[in-house]
């Protein structure tokens, strides 16, 4: 089930990551998401940018990862639903992600295109990201642990094929990117 | 100012491609913030010491200070962006962007210590969830993970939250 992938290894595997990096942030500031504009509006709904790049990701990926996963080509990497943690990680980088105006792929985007406010929340995030070292050890005994549903992928929830799941996922998208379209015919002939 | 971006929807499915490359040539999801961990571990060692992040258990066990795949990814994502924004002629040093300037005033310090803040509580929530808009809301969705849609989908309904509570006056509708 779980076969040994080494197409690469070594400095190789680390040029690779650096490269895929590379392409990462072309595509990022190319989308538009490295600009605060275009991410706070997203979640005050006068822009779709971030919403429209996601999904399509998603989907895209989604997809090619499932039928690379069947042909023995691409192994699963699912991060444990630790619920508690999860959610109120989300939480918090909700409300941080609309104060700094970027996630942190975004913002190193951003810190590139000559955002010092984006530089800034940088070094935030590596305090940040120090503190949560720090308070690791309780964390890990006091918060992981509840309601750990552990490595679980949404077709393990219900007895339907995996397909039709990502049926489900593109329609999902597609519905979503139908509404985005009428939003925003509306607000152009407004 | 906008001409140097690409259809969204292009930039999307090219995203989703990148990623089965990664998934299959590196058997690595597409993330974020554990490298930015690793950039913290290394940037606390002249305070805490080497050794004193060396026996940190999170720095240990999740994100040791090395240049490896993941690390390496992030500076990559950096210079990606700083060449676009080079060759595209969008490179602009500035702090204050508009929608910020027509809620809180074009003030520097206010904008730079609102950005130091929020980056440090973003950051400690990816952590907490174990991933970013990046490691759970498109790679992890993407595998139709369930620690991923419940990010993405709570991370989306918190922002909006946020957002109407800081912008939703004032703006320019």
């Amino acid at each position: 089930m779980n076969p040994i992938l080494a197409f690469l290894s070594g400095s190789s595997l680390l040029w690779s990551g650096l490269f895929f990096g590379v392409v990462f942030g072309v595509l990022l500031h190319r989308g538009g998401v490295s600009d605060y504009n275009v991410i706070v509006k997203q979640f005050l709904f006068r822009d779709f940018t971030v919403l429209k790049v996601m999904f399509t990701a998603v989907v895209v990926g989604g997809v090619g990862v499932f039928l690379l996963h069947g042909q023995e080509l691409a192994n699963y990497h699912i991060k444990p639903a630790t619920m508690l943690a999860v959610v109120s990680g989300a939480v918090l980088f909700g409300i941080g992600m609309v104060v700094y105006g970027y996630c942190p792929g975004t913002g190193v985007a951003a810190i590139a295109t000559g955002r010092l406010d984006a530089l800034v929340g940088f070094f935030g995030m590596l305090v940040g990201a120090a503190a949560y070292a720090l308070s690791y050890d309780w964390i890990a005994a006091n918060i992981l642990p509840v309601a750990d549903l552990g490595k679980k992928r949404l077709p393990e929830l219900a007895s339907a094929p995996e397909w039709v799941w990502y049926v489900g996922l593109v329609g999902l998208a597609a519905a979503v990117f139908a509404l985005i379209a009428r939003v925003e015919r509306k607000r152009g002939s407004r | 100012m906008t001409n140097y971006r690409w259809n969204p929807y292009l930039v999307g499915a090219l995203i989703g491609l990148l990623s089965l490359f990664t998934f299959t040539l590196a058997d690595k999801p597409i993330g974020i913030s554990t490298g930015i961990a690793q950039a913290a571990g290394a940037c606390a060692m002249p305070v805490l010491g080497a050794e004193g992040v060396a026996q940190n258990s999170y720095w240990a066990k999740k994100a040791a200070p090395a240049w490896n795949y993941g690390s390496l990814f992030v500076v990559g994502s950096f210079l990606g962006a700083l060449g676009s924004s080079l060759v595209s002629r969008s490179f602009k040093v500035g702090s204050v962007s508009e929608v910020w300037s027509e809620r809180f005033g074009p003030s520097v310090a206010k904008r730079l210590g609102a950005a130091f803040l929020g980056g440090a509580v973003l950051i400690f929530g990816a952590r907490l969830a174990d991933g970013c808009t990046s490691g759970h809301g498109i790679s992890g969705s993407l595998q139709l993970a369930l620690s991923g849609w419940t990010f993405f989908i709570v991370m989306f309904a918190s922002g909006i939250v946020t957002a109407f509570l800081l912008f939703g006056r004032n703006t320019k509708a």
